[in-house]
């Protein structure tokens, strides 16, 4: 079925109209080696319901675990409303806004975006979302070479305790482009950037610094320091934040004596689901000074020609469609239908709802690390402040573990030690306010049970 | 018919330049130009003491349908760039050969009696071949 | 007319707002171990509605907006077909939307499954050996694409290929893609035919080119005849070809840029394979390589041991230009493209290619029986065609834009304007094949009727829309007085 609403008749009046005897012969323009007989390797169609039981087979498959993964994609509760709104047609099956009369709708929704995430993020200006929090780490990169005047390096410190999918994103997308990209070292007691690993850089040539807040393994950084380091040095701050902790964590735009000056991140928290990875969303807030750097769609608001307020997409000159080979990125989209869940659920939770489900995490996290280093084979490897996660050490190799407990319907976590072989037989572990003490009790029984069958190294 | 000053030079990147009495020069954009971007919405204009080669990218002017680069006619040192317009863009468009002026310039040695500037007339036909 | 909405933060009172639904710890000792410096020191400025407000003003802000649902989208290049209720539901079936993107792969054959198999009916109907889905739009798959080209020419100890050549009527993305990769952008004319010029093909090509970025059929709506001959020209010369697939709709079924001597593809899952605009995304940009390209495909991508499917990463796959996305790619957005191919299946593929094809070319025909100048009369249409509006600008003083904004009026989206930027006061038009006879006949109605304002009272189209929610909007004023984000205003 290929939705083809055309009736014989109708084929046979639109050939009557054009003066050909069938369709094929609008094709007479290309070379007759090229046309195919036949689309081999692709299946014969299934009607809606047949595809309908194969996905249903295919779901039920999968099944749902009690998961306790983190590891920059977090399990959150979705108001019902949330999506029941955002799939809604108008929304949904609309195109990107470039004729502003016709899409108010989505305009507006994006205007109120861009609010939000500036205020969540202390920030002066937003743009409309980009692809991811990795792609939107790259492109700040690529914004913070463009906006820093004084710097012509390039050079970019990147810390350890970056989620390293998020530091080959960054490499596979601006390398290209002449930026470097040079590792910061952590400390491996504290989980955090080391004061030291910044001593090289000292009188370095360095045009920006990325600090995240938490970083991957749960831990808080000390953003102020960092943040006041580099801005003594002329070097610009990108801070990658995780849109649930602003909630509790001082924003970056706060962030040192004068706040940090691209703020990006992961968007998915708010009100997008799991769904093996994405569709997810990147947002990216600055100051005024670059907003002219900042890629991506901006909306803004204006007036209409009868003097009413309106909005419309602005600052597109800086853009592929009319900028081409000078534009600020090739970036073409953003992505519409998360943006509008994330503001749908930030508008349904508020300021009290985003605190109480980010204070959840926090301790429903705290308890899940309380309750795990019970069991004698396991510890807390990082001794300080951490939010929402936290990295255990245990007594084995946690490849085999993670696969008993995922055969009793548990997923424990995500193994590190491809990561960070450094920190040994390491677990980063996270519980959100979906985890229940029930849910919590079970993983801890469970792995005591596990533990006690799996042998010791 | 676009206003052409006639003591003026100008490029056939449309950009025009007026020597002043101190030896310095002054440039900006035609009004070909200004009319082609339509309402201009923003200006960059380079710092003063930056070094500039011939042919070099050294502003930008923004519309909505379009962001141009302007090119340094002459090599030299920049000396200005007009502080008016990033507050008030549409100066370029009201007047772009007095208060739209975008930036003057210290012509490098021998830079201005070798650069290849256009007189108004020869930059006419420039206008007249790119069809209007 | 529905009456613009108030910001959402105009509805805030302090206390409005369902507390109760929110977990309850709050207790300051449950935030103990946070250190002070770190924390916020005042709540986040978000709006305090109720769920009814927040439901009622988003659901209103809705009903504001064109959509495929309900209205004919003529937008060519953007392929605004129905975006079937069937890819959503089962796209979003509970088990597919909890899975972590790192649960192990034991607890995810059934979406491998979905996702492998959408590798194998992408690679067949564009002739390619390989696949990739990670990138997140066609943009990023462009990117994908020249990252490999460039990968390529590197491993062979190339280095000096950095030029990437692009016909001068190519989508912006083209050439601001080549500018990423770290390449040389060099644009090359069109004949007036609206085929790539092979003479000055023939001139560009040379030890420096890297490659040539082509959409066939091209941005000017018509197919590239001489493909065969454009393929040989800059293979000879050692270039690669890269095929943009935003206009795949066209030839689905019916041909293969595989065949056609493409060494790397994009498609835009979001165009071609009905997966929905969401208001400016999310998309999906596939990529599909020839067999010199498989080594550099981006990480991840599904492979299968017998009956196991798994994640292919950089320890498989060492010379992969390396990884994209955070995790795997928009994997909701290709399940809903994997539904859709199942549904369409082989016959539907070449159905879209027929129908998409038939109805552009019956539109064209019948828009130039009305009097409307078609760019390329003497070709054939692909899925799209453009009408230039030039003689009404010239005589009337009406342009395409006050077409498009009249066009509003008569409740049909405006077609694509000023694209492709070579043909003056364009309109690009591009049906689809999942629209009807009777919706097409209706817009030429409409569109004549709109020339006869242009003769008659041509204030009635310079100064449309009428009808919508807001009057033409000042986007001179928007860019040089910007209001980016909502401020409380000053109470007097």
């Amino acid at each position: 079925m290929a939705f083809i609403p055309h009736t014989e008749a109708d084929v046979a009046a639109m050939l009557a109209a054009l003066g050909v005897a069938r369709i094929e012969d609008l094709f007479d323009e290309i070379p007759p080696e090229l046309r195919l007989k036949s689309l081999a390797g692709v299946p014969e169609a299934l009607n809606e319901m047949e595809i309908g039981r194969l996905m249903s087979e295919r779901a039920r498959a999968d099944g749902i675990a009690l998961s306790f993964l983190g590891a920059g994609a977090y399990e959150h509760h979705i108001p019902a409303a949330v999506w029941a709104i955002t799939t809604r047609g108008e929304f949904y099956s609309a195109y990107t806004p470039y004729q502003a009369e016709a899409s108010q709708g989505t305009l507006q929704l994006i205007y109120e975006f861009q609010t939000m995430m500036a205020r969540l993020t202390g920030m002066e200006v937003a743009n409309a979302s980009m692809y991811d929090g990795a792609s939107a780490t790259a492109e700040a990169a690529l914004m913070a070479v463009r906006s820093n005047r004084k710097s012509k390096s390039a050079r970019i410190l990147v810390p350890l305790t970056l989620h390293p999918h998020y530091r080959r994103v960054a490499v596979a997308t601006a390398a290209n482009q002449g930026l470097r990209f040079e590792e910061l070292p952590y400390s491996t007691q504290e989980g955090v950037i080391s004061a030291a690993a910044l001593a090289p850089y000292e009188a370095e040539d360095i045009t920006a610094l990325i600090i995240p807040q938490p970083n991957f393994f749960g831990r808080l950084e000390d953003v102020d320091a960092l943040t006041d380091w580099a801005h003594a040095r002329g070097i610009l701050v990108i801070a990658v934040v995780n849109p649930t902790a602003l909630a509790l964590l001082k924003p970056p735009g706060e962030w040192g004596a004068r706040g940090a000056d691209i703020a990006v991140g992961e968007g998915q928290p708010l009100g997008v689901p799991l769904s093996s990875g994405g569709p997810y969303f990147g947002f990216m807030t600055t100051r005024m000074e670059y907003v002219r750097q900042m890629p991506g769609r901006i909306v803004g608001r204006t007036l209409d020609a009868a003097g009413k307020q309106g909005f419309t997409l602005t600052l597109q000159a800086r853009e592929q469609h009319i900028r081409r080979a000078k534009a600020t990125s090739n970036i073409c989209t953003n992505q519409g239908l998360l943006m509008t869940a994330a503001t749908i659920y930030l508008s349904l939770l508020g300021p009290q709802g985003l605190m109480r489900t980010a204070a959840a995490a926090h301790a429903r996290t705290r308890e899940l690390t309380a309750a795990l280093t019970r069991v004698p084979a396991v510890r807390l490897a990082f001794a300080g402040p951490c939010f929402h996660e936290a990295v255990l050490q245990l007594d084995r190799p946690v490849v085999p573990v993670l696969k008993a407990l995922a055969s009793r319907g548990i997923l424990g976590g995500l193994d590190l030690s491809t990561y960070y072989p450094e920190l040994g037989n390491a677990l980063l572990v996270c519980a959100t306010e979906t985890k229940t003490s029930a849910d919590i009790d079970r993983y801890r029984s469970v792995l005591n049970e596990t533990l006690q069958g799996v042998r010791a190294a | 018919m676009s206003n052409l000053p006639a003591d003026l030079k100008y490029t056939k990147s449309h950009e025009w330049v007026r020597t002043l009495a101190d030896g310095t020069v002054e440039i900006g954009i035609t009004d070909h130009a200004q009319h082609a971007l339509g309402d201009l919405v923003f200006v960059e204009v380079p710092d003063a003491g930056r070094v500039v080669k011939a042919d070099e990218p050294c502003a930008v002017v923004e519309s909505v349908k379009a962001a141009s680069d302007v090119y340094a006619p002459i090599a030299g040192e920049i000396t200005a760039g007009n502080p008016k317009l990033a507050a008030e863009p549409e100066v370029v468009n009201a007047d772009p050969y007095g208060e739209g002026w975008l930036m003057r310039l210290k012509p490098a040695p021998g830079a201005l009696a070798a650069a290849a500037l256009l007189s108004a007339a020869q930059y006419q036909q420039v206008l007249d071949s790119e069809g209007d | 007319m529905p009456v613009p909405e108030k910001v959402i933060f105009e509805y805030s009172r302090p206390g409005r707002g369902a507390i109760d639904q929110w977990p309850h710890e709050t207790a300051p000792a449950a935030l103990a171990d946070l250190p002070a410096k770190l924390r916020r020191t005042h709540p986040p400025e978000l709006p305090e509605v109720g769920e009814l407000e927040a439901v009622r003003h988003f659901t209103r802000l809705s009903q504001l907006n064109f959509s495929i649902d309900t209205h004919f989208y003529p937008l060519g290049s953007c392929t605004m077909k129905y975006n079937p209720k069937a890819c959503n539901q089962y796209a979003m079936l509970p088990e597919f939307l909890a899975r972590h993107p790192l649960a192990p792969e034991s607890h995810g054959q059934g979406v491998l499954a979905c996702l492998y198999e959408l590798q194998e009916m992408l690679k067949a109907v564009s002739g390619m050996e390989g696949v990739a889905l990670s990138p997140m739009a066609g943009a990023h798959g462009e990117f994908a694409g020249v990252a490999m080209i460039r990968a390529y020419h590197r491993a062979r100890g190339d280095l000096k290929r950095n030029e990437i050549i692009v016909p001068e009527a190519a989508h912006g993305t083209n050439p601001a893609t080549a500018t990423m990769c770290g390449c040389v952008v060099r644009e090359i004319p069109v004949t007036s035919s609206g085929d790539v010029d092979l003479e000055a093909l023939r001139s560009a090509v040379g030890p420096q080119t890297a490659g040539i970025m082509l959409t066939n059929p091209s941005t000017l709506g018509v197919f590239e005849r001489r493909i065969l001959e454009v393929a040989r020209i800059v293979h000879d010369a050692g270039g690669l070809l890269y095929y943009d697939g935003a206009n795949l709709n066209a030839i689905l079924g019916m041909a293969r840029p595989g065949d056609m001597g493409f060494d790397v593809i994009h498609m835009n899952l979001h165009k071609t394979f009905s997966t929905p605009h969401g208001g400016g995304g999310p998309g999906a940009g596939a990529v599909g390589v020839g067999a010199r390209l498989l080594p550099f495909l981006p990480i991840p991508v599904v492979g299968r041991e017998g009956e196991r499917y798994r994640w292919l990463t950089e320890v498989d796959m060492p010379q992969s230009i390396g990884r994209l996305s955070a995790f795997m790619g928009n994997a909701g957005v290709l399940l809903r493209a994997y539904i859709y191919m199942r549904l369409l299946g082989r016959e539907g593929m070449r159905q879209v290619g027929e129908f998409a094809t038939l109805n552009a070319n019956y539109l064209s025909k019948r828009l130039q029986d009305a009097g409307f100048e078609a760019a390329y009369p003497q070709r054939r249409a692909s899925h799209e065609f453009i009408v230039t509006l030039r003689r009404q600008a010239r005589d009337l003083n009406v342009t395409a834009m006050d077409f498009a904004k009249r066009l509003l009026d008569y409740g049909f989206h405006a077609p694509t304007t000023y694209f492709p930027l070579l043909v003056p006061e364009c309109l690009l038009i591009e049906p689809t094949e999942t629209e009807n006879k009777d919706t097409l006949d209706a817009f030429v109605t409409a569109m004549s009727a709109i020339q006869k304002e242009a003769e008659q009272e041509p204030g009635r189209v310079t100064s449309a829309p009428h009808t919508m929610p807001v009057r033409r909007l000042d986007d001179v004023r928007a860019a040089r007085q910007l209001d980016l984000k909502w401020k409380p205003t000053a109470q007097p």
